[in-house]
């Protein structure tokens, strides 16, 4: 895909946002970066090593596709596999899928997001690199989840993605979405955008893990539309050393008793500076929101960022911010911010940040454990977060990637 | 025959400031001592020191469990060594669930649910710990735990406060359980410290001996029931006139 088919509008747009900075985060050199990526074949999937796949586990991503519903695996520049189980759900590239559905590039691609957003949107406008466009049919529903992998294999790529997802009335997706690089790979860098549509009485549960390396950088850029009686479940999650991710997605409530529930849960290693957020707009009565952000530093920094913005009458948000401090040089820091726009809105935030409790630890340690394990008890309690309306099956699989993850922490 | 406790000559400090002062207490294999004492006498600060915890400074003076001194052995070889503590007031843990502590100290795959059901916690198994339990859930809770550890020397922190009587009967049918109670008293291998403000516990658990702590140091020792009821009719007072009298004799 190439700027030729955006707009002409949309082009020119993008272009004069090339040098616009983001509002948040540390400033990125994109000259830095490869745009050029070797053609990957899809045989190479077959070819890993044990460590190589371990990669893809740690992010959530069944190879193989067992108890997967759709499969859509990118390396770097390179569609390696795509495939979806059931007629009522697709799984296709983002080219293919514009041009099989026209109307997708005039009531979906670049709507929900500003293309000329900042630098890294505009990036992703005219330099593309494919990304997935994932569409439930009306009422479609599915059992296991649906996986999406973006694979950097190639040290200083950009990786520059643009993602649909797109859930007609009253269908129903899970979405896996692991984002992770190659053993040895340690300085690249990946741009996201994700514009996620969610019609009248849709549920989308969103689960993003990440798995990256020490000088890796990340930029997300997401917007997320949901309609009447629709449900957005979005986790997120990096417990893996990176450089810098910057991600502040926003999604709008439009319609009435729309629901999004986004849960976060990071652990900045040392040399680590994640500046992760979560907005939510409450546009139609009674829609609901929760931001759940759990923030561990082990010498790393996070910056928790969260905005609830209620506009409508009846509506009901709530935002959580806990961070655990569990060694020196590390850095929390806890935005919270809530914005009432009418009478009628119940509306309330909660933050701490602190270290473990010695008394925790004591009474852990009166149990038979040492320090050591009290501590990582501890802290795998602080970071399992039970996410209300998972599907049980999910759920379990994402204990199972954190548990493999904190088994390195400690 | 080797005593399940022998302590010497203990002085505990906490935050720089003396609570116990040459404290000694002998609890042999299979008896159940209970420990009387006015608030702030130093009863709990007696059972963490034995236990190990951060912030109880062994000043002077030794703790000898099974005829082996672990004075400054770190608490969890204490707890693997068999001393299982019941805490009065202990800590909320977000995350980590009720049977997630059974697990642990059981420290082996211990049938979770069959122990719950003994103790009426099945409910609680998949809470987090402590997060809003009642007094008398955190009592239970507690025992639950001790169950899953099956400790050969049992601290109890005031299992009995706050607590209707139909729950202590209860928690006293697990207590004699944990202490063997329904062995004769020669071929029980387990002991017992139970500190108690009311004595309701000693209705269901027969306690061999008793101890009024009194200004950091055992005042006076005896039938547990007599010191029950000497404290009840002339109070606390009594024991520190006794103790004065004593010291002033000597």
């Amino acid at each position: 895909m190439s700027a030729t088919t955006l707009t002409r509008e949309l082009e020119q747009r993008a272009r004069r946002a090339l040098d616009r900075p983001a509002e948040y985060g540390e400033d990125i050199d994109l000259a830095s970066y490869s745009r050029e990526a070797r053609q990957r074949a899809a045989g190479e999937l077959s070819q890993l090593t044990s460590e190589q796949r371990e990669r893809f586990v740690r992010a959530g991503v069944e190879l193989s596709g067992k108890g997967r519903c759709g499969s859509y695996i990118q390396l770097d520049h390179s569609i390696l596999h795509r495939m979806s189980n059931i007629e009522k759900l697709e799984v296709m590239g983002i080219e293919q899928a514009l041009e099989a559905y026209p109307e997708l590039g005039e009531k979906y691609w670049w709507q929900a997001m500003a293309v000329d957003t900042d630098k890294y949107t505009a990036q992703v406008a005219l330099n593309l690199n494919h990304g997935y466009f994932l569409r439930a049919k009306p009422g479609a529903r599915t059992t296991f989840p649906l996986q999406a992998c973006l694979f950097i294999g190639q040290e200083g790529l950009a990786q520059n993605v643009h993602n649909v997802i797109l859930a007609e009335e009253g269908a129903e997706m899970n979405i896996i979405t692991g984002c992770a690089a190659d053993i040895g790979v340690r300085r690249a860098l990946h741009l996201g955008v994700t514009e996620i549509y969610i019609k009248r009485g849709a549920k989308v549960t969103f689960t993003m893990i990440h798995n990256w390396a020490e000088e890796i950088s990340v930029r997300a850029r997401s917007e997320v539309f949901v309609e009447e009686g629709g449900l957005f479940f979005s986790n997120y999650i990096i417990m893996q050393p990176v450089h810098t991710v910057q991600m502040y997605p926003t999604v709008h409530l439009l319609g009435e008793e729309a629901v999004a529930r986004l849960n976060s849960v990071v652990v900045a290693t040392p040399g680590s500076r994640l500046d992760i957020g979560a907005r939510v707009l409450l546009q139609a009565p009674r829609s609901r929101a929760e931001i759940l952000s759990r923030s561990v530093s082990t010498g790393g920094t996070v910056i928790a960022r969260g905005h609830l913005r209620g506009d409508a009458p009846g509506i009901k948000a709530h935002l959580e911010c806990d961070g655990l401090m569990l060694d020196e040089g590390g850095v929390i820091h806890a935005i919270p911010e809530l914005e009432g726009g009418v009478a009628d809105v119940d509306m309330s935030h909660e933050a701490a940040i602190g270290k473990i409790a010695g008394e925790q630890i004591d009474y852990l340690m009166a149990r038979g454990l040492t320090q050591a394990e009290a501590t990582a008890a501890i802290v795998r309690g602080f970071l399992k977060v039970d996410i209300t309306g998972l599907p049980d099956a999910l759920q379990a699989e994402l204990d199972e990637v954190v548990e493999a993850c904190e088994a390195s922490l400690f | 025959m080797t005593n399940m406790l022998e302590i010497k000559h203990l002085t505990v400090a906490t935050n720089g400031k003396e609570i116990l002062h040459d404290l000694n207490l002998e609890i042999g294999l299979g008896e159940t001592h209970a420990l009387f004492g006015r608030n702030g006498s130093g009863k709990t600060t007696l059972l963490m020191a034995m236990m190990g915890l951060g912030g109880y400074e062994v000043v002077q003076g030794t703790i000898r469990f099974k005829g082996e001194e672990i004075t400054h052995l770190p608490t969890y070889e204490r707890a693997r060594m068999g001393i299982g503590i019941a805490f009065q007031r202990p800590p909320t843990i977000h995350g980590l669930k009720t049977r997630d502590m059974v697990n642990i100290a059981s420290a082996n795959g211990l049938d979770a649910e069959a122990l719950a059901e003994r103790l009426e916690m099945r409910d609680f198994l998949d809470r987090d710990i402590n997060a809003g339990f009642s007094g008398g859930e955190i009592k239970r809770s507690e025992l639950l735990q001790l169950l899953a550890q099956k400790p050969e020397l049992i601290m109890l922190d005031e299992p009995d406060s706050g607590v209707d009587l139909e729950s202590v009967r209860l928690l006293g049918d697990v207590v004699k359980e944990l202490l063997q109670k329904d062995l004769p008293p020669h071929e029980r291998q387990k002991s017992g410290l139970i500190i108690t403000h009311s004595g309701f516990i000693l209705d269901y658990v027969e306690a061999d001996r008793g101890h009024v702590l009194s200004n950091g140091t055992l005042a006076c020792s005896g039938i547990p029931r007599e010191l029950l009821s000497t404290i009840r009719t002339m109070g606390y007072e009594e024991c520190e006139r006794c103790q004065l009298r004593r010291l002033q004799e000597s």
